[in-house]
């Protein structure tokens, strides 16, 4: 049976203003021992030099960094911008808060143990011009770090702090979101380097 | 009680107004500190020489302290947002930077090269919340004492 539901009349900016909204929180809770528990075993992993749990916190965490940049770059972002605005709110209250904590731990997750690991199996050590290639792989990262953090980031807390007012604003939501797009792009442009990279130097 | 219309006047009214580049100066710090950490990754297994990564230490340093200047002369703007979203992005981005430090210190770095490191990752760890906090309060209503 179809759900019937009633709307109160729009705005100008497409938000219906007494339309019930889900709760933002911004940080969810219960996912931060789970970040807790994940950060301590990488810890572990680097100060025991545990090659095998370097390699596995490497692999998951990259292939998870790469494979949801990319789909959120070119598959949820393109969905995303094509949605009504009220649409993008009730999905961003949602998806937001689970990428404030879900990101970041990769990216540290990723970044700590391929440090580490590139260490160990002395990639570190080759020679120009191969080195080249390791050098590529840390701009591509900074490049990265400056447009999530810069960019993306701010626009994901910006548009959680204005989802959790009781009117929030749907301009600056749609102006936010678009950064978000944009950003989510250049990053998925920036994964199809790393996975450039990264099969290279693991086939040398 | 601030009626739904207010509210939107009010972000409205955020959204146009004119605020420093305080955004754009923690990014281009970012980007000075960031850049010196390629700079002295690229040089391994040998030791970089230390001037232009100092040079770029020094320009990301002076970036985050004008950005510090620049917030404490604003008026009319959200400071407990800014405050509420500063302390938490600041205890996360220590943890990171800890784990970072951490990650140095095991791989044997030291002296010199350890110290322009960690000076580089603190800009990072200040520069990220000033950067998030900013962010978001521009957008939130401003609080003012009762009476005002």
């Amino acid at each position: 049976m179809a759900d019937a539901t009633v709307q109160s009349p729009a705005t100008p900016l497409g938000i219906a203003p007494d339309m019930a909204r889900p709760a933002v929180q911004v940080v969810p809770v219960q996912g931060i021992p789970i970040v807790a528990v994940v950060i301590a075993l990488l810890i572990v992993a680097i100060a025991g030099n545990w090659l095998w749990a370097l390699n596995f916190f490497h692999v998951v965490g990259g292939g998870l960094w790469t494979g949801i940049d990319l789909f959120v770059g070119f598959i949820i972002g393109p969905i995303l911008g094509r949605m009504s605005i009220q649409a993008r709110m009730e999905f961003s209250a949602r998806f937001m808060p689970k990428m404030v904590l879900l990101m970041p731990t990769l990216v540290t997750m990723t970044l700590a143990s391929g440090w580490q690991l590139a260490r160990h199996l002395s990639f570190l050590t080759v020679a120009y011009p191969q080195h080249w290639w390791l050098v590529a792989s840390f701009i591509v990262v900074g490049i990265m770090a400056v447009v999530a953090i810069g960019i993306l980031e701010p626009a994901n807390l910006a548009v959680l702090f204005e989802l959790r007012k009781p009117h929030p604003n749907g301009e600056l939501i749609g102006r936010l979101m678009r950064r978000f797009i944009y950003s989510a792009g250049i990053t998925g442009l920036m994964q199809v380097a790393t996975l450039v990279i990264m099969t290279r130097i693991a086939t040398w | 009680m601030v009626s739904g219309e207010a509210a939107r006047r009010n972000t409205a009214a955020n959204l146009d107004r004119r605020l420093p580049p305080i955004a754009e100066l923690a990014v281009a710090s970012m980007i000075f500190v960031i850049s010196g950490g390629i700079y002295l990754a690229a040089y391994l297994p040998e030791s970089a020489p230390l001037g232009t990564a100092i040079g770029l230490l020094i320009a990301g340093v002076v970036l985050l302290l004008a950005n510090v200047v620049a917030l404490s002369r604003l008026h009319d703007f959200a400071w407990d947002t800014f405050f509420l979203v500063g302390r938490w992005t600041l205890l996360a981005y220590a943890v990171i930077a800890g784990m970072l430090e951490f990650v140095f210190v095991v791989d044997q770095t030291r002296g010199s090269l350890l110290v322009v490191m960690t000076l580089m990752l603190v800009v990072f760890a200040v520069d990220i919340p000033l950067l998030l906090a900013f962010s978001v309060a521009r957008y939130q209503p401003v609080r003012r004492p009762v009476g005002e």
